[in-house]
């Protein structure tokens, strides 16, 4: 009876989230939320089928009780989120919202499998940072002041990550967090917020080169602190945030052109004269002829990801707690291992979708400073899943940094949520726009009958 | 006309809110396809080769859930099988002991062989649900897919038997299929009692190697079997005038300083090309080599996979021959009787040979034609698989006439006047000058529709005419049942 479990229920949960992948596509054929209605209902039945397999399957294979209240917990909380979200901001963007608590599903899924405790842990965090999130769109939507704080923003941003690199604590040999009251911070996650701010107001103002100029220093002191920490992967995205945002701006490819330029000369730097760059470089090009060493975690990595094969082995029925930091930076392959490849290609698909869904609302946005923010949010949110997916793949050096949403990491998850809710709240100032210029329209044409009839 | 067209212009250009966020969403699309589109080719492309990596802790999964499958000859003889012993322990079973051992190898204190490079089906199953219901609910393991070889249990065991006590190995293959008949190694070891007599096969001192399965691994000076070799680069340079070629053996030949003599000294007076082979004058072949150019040398050796990756999935030993641009006029006279610092595996020989047999094309040398579920299902098949060219239509036709003369004429007379017809050429390499030469031949049968290739090698034994060919006559005469 259990292996006809196991083994349907791969097929079945490959299924069901192939279907919620093709709807969240399918969702761009569709210009406005109100058209889109019956997609994000079935999108939410999708959501919770897939979860309720898995569940099906963790319970065949392992028969443990105290799983049904969890999953039971996490079904409740989910469906209140989007519940509320739909109630509080009936304007906000849904898919962004389906998609974003399709992905923590997905973690709290495998982080259940991996380690319990964890994934009790993770839950937690994410249900607090969605009491806080839900305050964020409001704020963003009223407090148009916020705009003004841009060197501001910038001071705290680099201070934050100043005080790690000088104090901090070290993890897995980069500086990248410190412990207050025994709560581990990542703070470049947050400031990675700060900095997208900060980056949106100084080039909204920017009038000529020299305040470019002058915006560029700073990001690059930002960019350099990172680098100085070892935090290769937050740098990488702070840079790339950076590159975005001024392309967004100017509009000028040729700044695009110098960024890259730049970083790959930067980047050959790096290779000569940092040991652990060359290390990670090695390891990409081939990880296994030192695999006892510092390929070990590259060619585990990629033992998980071929070893579950097109539909994966079934929850519990691998061994990705052999990868190193599974939970935080190799979750994909645990997922690919053990869910399947095909399943966790349509899981980065969902991350696309989310990205498309985001960089469409700043396109239609007529506010240039909420565009930037919006864009820089999506380019941040698409690049460090591209790190993270493709560093455990051999795409490209692995640099260490999490999977948002999925990963498992307290300031990740925080941080990630209230991005989205950013996103929502600017939404928000999107719908207003639109209304705004209906009410122009409007009265434009009242004025010109009004016109009309006085001449006559 | 001129305003409405600039309007619409202008109405176009409003379209496009801005370019970079369009830009940016494609290039991420786009990248995020290719990495997608990568991690599936990869993952799948890879997937045998990373289950059989030693450190891939799946294994252990697998091997706990499957009873690991059987080794089949071709005709379905249990070549390995697990067993359990009276306590229920697994047990893996060779039950023609030392004949198989190193082609089929062992999978305790690590993996060889078949049970190595097949490792993947071995350990996987491929039975249906029901059958893996029923399993469970008796308790018992899920049976590994079983391996079904190329192997003929007959012509394994006329080699084995005929190479006796020697130190060598012996591959047989059809030159059509690259279907692997027999490969044979000796000295040999007994793969059920291989766990405990590991600790003294690895204290071993002797120079036996036991372990090594010298058909595919094993590297030999090649000999007079190189003049294959030598022949194809002159044959490249003349390919017509050829028959023009004349020597004068006199028992050496010398070239300023150096000298280069026959075997045991021997006079071959007058000879053509066809002679020079047949009756394998080294004198006749450091002339030769010495008037083919540096190039064509070096281009022959890289178009036969010289110093290069053989297409085998099994482990193997690269080949190494080489016409150095300093190479002094001893060393290339050395080069081209196969002597000197050249060195290639039997294995190697007999896919110059095949290649030869089989009009030029060479076959890609396979050891498994199918793989089977427990309860008969084909899971997967192993068709022939033409890997390329080697050498020209002709010149595989010229190379085929010189190696029935060697036969009718030369060195292989042993093969002579038989109910079928053979063809092929010996060697006799010399790697010290204490004690006898290894004794080479490789050939093929029946010399105008060949249908199977065998490649000898026969450690410190003397000519490959004496101790080669005989046993090259046991193995023709088992394939065509003239015993």
């Amino acid at each position: 009876m259990e292996v006809y479990i196991t083994e349907i229920s791969k097929y079945v949960i490959a299924g069901l989230l192939f279907l919620y992948t093709l709807e969240a596509f399918m969702a761009f054929r569709f210009k406005n939320e109100e058209k889109r209605k019956w997609l994000y209902a079935r999108q939410i039945i999708l959501m919770f089928a897939v979860q309720i397999a898995c569940f099906v399957q963790i319970m065949a294979r392992t028969g443990k009780a105290v799983y049904l209240f969890f999953f039971a917990f996490q079904i409740i909380i989910f469906a209140s989120v989007i519940m509320l979200f739909y109630i509080i901001y009936p304007e906000g963007n849904r898919l962004i919202i389906n998609n974003s608590c399709m992905l923590l599903m997905i973690g709290m899924i495998i982080l259940t499998r991996l380690s319990y405790d964890r994934a009790v842990r993770q839950f937690f965090i994410i249900v607090a940072s969605f009491v806080i999130g839900f305050f964020v769109p409001e704020i963003i939507f009223k407090f148009d002041f916020l705009k003004k704080f841009t060197w501001i923003y910038a001071a705290l941003g680099v201070t934050a990550i100043g005080v790690v690199l000088l104090l901090g604590a070290v993890t897995n040999g980069s500086k990248i967090s410190y412990t207050v009251g025994g709560i581990t911070f990542q703070p470049s996650e947050v400031v990675k917020i700060l900095f997208l701010f900060f980056m949106a107001g100084a080039l909204y103002s920017s009038e000529n080169i020299w305040q470019l100029l002058l915006t560029s220093f700073v990001a690059a002191v930002h960019v350099i602190i990172l680098v100085l920490s070892k935090d290769l992967g937050s740098a990488l995205i702070f840079f790339v945030i950076y590159l975005a945002m001024i392309y967004i701006s100017t509009e000028n490819i040729g700044y695009l052109a110098m960024g890259l330029g730049f970083a790959t000369l930067a980047s050959a730097v790096a290779y000569q004269h940092f040991s652990h760059v060359q290390v990670r470089v090695r390891a990409w090009m081939d990880p296994f002829t030192d695999i006892e060493g510092s390929g070990y975690q590259v060619s585990q990595s990629l033992f998980g990801i071929s070893s579950g094969g097109w539909f994966g082995v079934g929850l519990y029925g691998g061994s990705p707690s052999s990868i190193p930091f599974v939970e935080q930076d190799f979750i994909f392959s645990a997922i690919a291992e053990e869910l399947g490849v095909i399943f966790a290609v349509m899981m980065a698909l969902i991350c696309v979708s989310t990205f498309i869904e985001i960089m469409r609302i700043g396109y239609f946005l007529r506010d240039k400073y909420y565009r930037l923010v919006v864009c820089g949010i999506g380019v941040a949110y698409i690049f460090q899943t591209f790190l993270t997916i493709g560093g455990g793949a051999k795409f490209i050096p692995l640099t260490g940094v999490t999977l948002p949403f999925v990963s498992y990491g307290g300031s990740s998850v925080l941080v990630t949520i209230i991005m989205i809710m950013i996103v929502e709240g600017i939404c928000m100032i999107r719908t207003d726009e639109k209304k705004e210029a209906i009410e122009r329209i409007r009265r434009q044409r009242d004025n010109e009958r009004r016109k009309a009839s006085q001449r006559d | 006309m001129r305003e409405e067209k600039l309007r619409s212009e202008t109405k176009k250009k409003k379209r496009i809110r801005s370019y970079p966020i369009i830009v940016l969403s494609i290039v991420y699309c786009l990248l995020f396809a290719s990495m997608l589109g990568y991690i599936c080719y990869y993952s799948y492309t890879n997937k045998q080769e990373f289950m059989n990596n030693k450190y891939n802790t799946r294994q252990q999964i697998l091997t706990a859930k499957n009873k690991r499958g059987d080794i089949l000859s071709r005709e379905g003889e249990v070549l390995a099988t697990t067993e359990l012993d009276a306590e229920g322990k697994e047990k893996r079973v060779y039950p023609y002991e030392k004949e198989f051992a190193h082609v089929v190898g062992y999978s305790t204190n690590g993996k060889s062989g078949i049970e190595e490079f097949a490792n993947y089906y071995l350990i996987n199953t491929s039975i249906e649900l029901s059958e893996k219901a029923a399993l469970d609910k008796a308790g018992q393991k899920y049976p590994g897919d079983n391996v079904i070889t190329t192997l003929d249990t007959h012509l394994q065991e006329v080699a084995y038997n005929a190479l006796a006590s020697r130190k060598g190995a012996i591959i047989v293959t059809d030159p059509k299929t690259g279907e692997i008949l027999a490969m044979v190694s000796k000295p040999d070891f007994d793969p059920n009692t291989i766990a405990a007599e590991w600790d003294n096969m690895l204290k071993d001192t002797s120079g036996d190697a036991k372990l090594l399965n010298r058909a595919t691994q094993g590297l030999y000076p090649p000999g007079s079997t190189f003049k294959i070799v030598t022949s194809i680069a002159y044959l490249t340079e003349h390919p017509t005038d050829y028959t023009q070629y004349r020597f004068s053996c006199n028992g050496k030949f010398a070239k300023g300083s150096d000298v280069i003599s026959c075997y045991h000294g021997e006079n071959h007076g007058n000879l053509d090309f066809y002679g020079s082979f047949a009756e394998s004058c080294n004198s006749s072949y450091a002339n030769i080599g010495l008037s083919v150019n540096q190039k064509t040398f070096n281009d022959t050796l890289d178009k036969l996979m010289f110093g290069q990756d053989l297409p085998v999935n099994f482990r193997y030993s690269k080949s190494s021959a080489e016409y150095t641009a300093g190479m002094s006029t001893a060393d290339v006279m050395q080069l081209s009787i196969g002597q000197g610092t050249t060195a290639v595996s039997p294995l190697h020989i007999n896919m110059i040979t095949s290649a030869i047999a089989n009009d030029g094309v060479l076959m890609k040398p396979h050891l498994i034609s199918e793989v089977k579920c427990a309860n008969g299902k084909v899971v997967d098949t192993f068709q022939e698989e033409k890997v390329k060219r080697l050498i020209s239509s002709e010149e595989a036709g010229i190379l085929r006439d010189m190696m029935e003369q060697v036969v009718l004429k030369g060195t292989a007379s042993k093969l002579k006047g038989l109910s079928y017809t053979a063809a092929g050429k010996t060697g006799s390499a010399e790697f010290n000058s204490n004690s006898d030469s290894h004794a080479w031949f490789t050939g093929y049968a029946p010399a105008d529709d060949p249908e199977i290739c065998v490649t000898i090698i026969v450690e410190n034994a003397g000519s490959g005419g004496s101790y080669a060919v005989p046993i090259a006559k046991r193995i023709f005469d088992a394939y065509f049942g003239v015993e």
